[in-house]
């Protein structure tokens, strides 16, 4: 009954359900996914540079191009707890594979990411830092690993959150935390020499660095996408366990 | 005649999920008697039932609220697993067990037509070339491109009841669906499911309304206390229920 046709269509009939849920009611529609990050820049802008004098050259655009990847993180990770309790009518109707529904939302999130890149391209372009051909396989491969972590973190916190609710708190805490300890609003090389080691240690670091030299125009540091891609790999599969070993039990627990 | 549905011996019981949703801080520092209690008290939805429901049978399942019925579809549904036995399910199976559970309010009737066909199993294709059914026998007119959300119960019930019944369901699952809607629109569904009873599509109804019952089906399942307390035939096993209710 669920192959992968019909896996295939249940995901863009739910897509399709998501982005006009969105959009309904809302005139600007696709401008707030722009938006949000761009006041936010400023508002940094105005504190880090402006205040604080950061010594960081194109800072606008150095905000920029972490704070549109970090919205996908924090949008996807946001929604994360209420995900399946808010959809429970559709698991206790239908027995589609309840993955499907974090999928969903992180394909979402995701394409609203893709759709901010250009205006990344004209910020890159007013910092003359023009956007350059190496852009066409390094954003697919630093999406990759970015979409496969986002999706496994979700797919885990959704889980679990069924079964301990005050999850939902703390992932609100555990964001904004994740948040300042990640290279967004500074530069990695501004970290101070002894907690260099850790930056490894710290998956949403290794992903916004490697978006950061991706846009910046910096070479991958090869060593930094591959722990992204491992870390990736290592929530996908805890996640998926964890999902397997549970989610029979969704339909009753709600 | 080859078998639909067949419950072996099941058995389902709920643990007190509320001990773990009760909080993590409480959960992680009295771990051992959680693990003690979730073992021990634990609700017993349904004990060791056992029938066969063959295919094209149109078979209610009767019984006070709380009784368990709602687990049997659940599990028929494929929503639910049971604790003990074998639940064996032949065919597609269409659910219709919460008035419009997979809609969304935000979305427009002809949207949610779309999404709810997916759900239900069927391929994009197959609901796009439904559609127009679908809509005509909803008689919603305009209203299929407004949000549910303006909908009234009763016309929720119309369009959730004509998606369902216009997929070509192999094993219809229908809860209480029709206690809604006007009384044109209730005679139109046990026409459309009596004409799907001679097709040889196999109706497992919930209801507590005697009269659709008999209408509809020649089997009654009685359960009662998380048991099977009769299976036969309507005409036997109706009367004693509505006597044992009356009196």
């Amino acid at each position: 009954m669920f192959n992968t046709q019909h896996i295939a269509d249940l995901l863009t009939e739910l897509t399709k359900k998501e982005l006009s849920i969105r959009y309904k009611n809302m005139v600007f529609g696709y401008l707030w996914s722009i938006a949000s990050p761009l006041a936010y820049a400023f508002i940094y802008f105005f504190v880090f540079q402006v205040v604080l004098k950061i010594p960081q050259p194109n800072y606008a655009l150095f905000l920029i191009a972490g704070l549109y990847p970090w919205q996908w993180i924090s949008n996807s990770l946001g929604q994360a707890p209420t995900n399946f309790v808010s959809n429970s009518s559709l698991i206790k109707k239908t027995q589609f594979p309840r993955f499907l529904i974090p999928l969903v939302t992180v394909i979402q999130d995701s394409l609203h990411f893709l759709f901010t890149i250009p205006i990344l391209i004209l910020f890159a372009i007013y910092f003359n830092v023009p956007p350059s051909a190496d852009w066409i396989w390094k954003v697919p491969l630093i999406f990759g690993a970015q979409f496969l972590f986002v999706y496994s973190l979700h797919l885990l916190i959704a889980t679990l959150t069924l079964f301990f609710r005050d999850i939902e708190r703390f992932v609100q805490i555990f964001v904004t935390v994740a948040f300042y300890l990640t290279p967004v609003l500074y530069s990695e090389t501004m970290i101070p020499e002894r907690y260099q080691n850790l930056i490894p240690l710290n998956p949403f670091a290794t992903l916004l660095i490697n978006w950061k030299h991706t846009f910046l125009g910096i070479d991958l540091d090869w060593g930094l996408v591959g722990f992204s891609y491992l870390w990736s790999l290592f929530f996908f599969v805890v996640a998926h366990w964890i999902y397997k070993k549970l989610s029979w039990r969704f339909a009753e627990i709600m | 005649m080859s078998i639909a549905v067949q419950f072996s011996n099941v058995s389902k019981h709920y643990p007190y999920y509320h001990h773990l949703s009760g909080g993590l801080k409480h959960f992680l520092f009295n771990f051992p008697k959680y693990l003690r209690e979730i073992r021990k008290q634990k609700f017993t939805a349904l004990e060791s039932i056992s029938f066969t429901i063959k295919k094209g049978e149109s078979v209610a399942i009767i019984g006070k609220n709380g009784s368990g019925k709602s687990t049997t579809l659940g599990m028929i549904a494929g929503v639910l697993k049971p604790n003990n036995g074998d639940v064996m399910v032949n065919g597609r199976v269409s659910p219709l067990l919460e008035l419009g559970g997979g809609f969304h309010p935000e979305l427009t009737g002809a949207e949610n037509i779309r999404l709810n066909g997916v759900l239900l199993g069927l391929s994009r294709k197959q609901v796009a070339e439904k559609f127009e059914q679908i809509v005509a026998f909803s008689e919603l007119g305009q209203f299929i491109d407004h949000p549910i959300r303006t909908y009234s119960s009763g016309m929720m019930a119309r369009l959730a009841f004509s998606v369902v019944a216009n997929l070509n369901p192999e094993i219809l699952l229908i809860d209480e669906i029709l206690a809604v809607g006007d009384a044109g629109f209730q005679k139109k569904c046990l026409e459309k499911m009596k004409s799907y009873k001679t097709q040889g599509v196999t109706i497992i109804l919930v209801t507590h309304s005697a009269h659709d019952v008999q209408f509809l089906c020649d089997r009654c399942i009685w359960i009662d206390n998380h048991k099977i307390r009769a299976d036969g035939p309507t005409s036997e096993v109706l009367p004693e229920y509505t006597k044992f209710f009356g009196s």
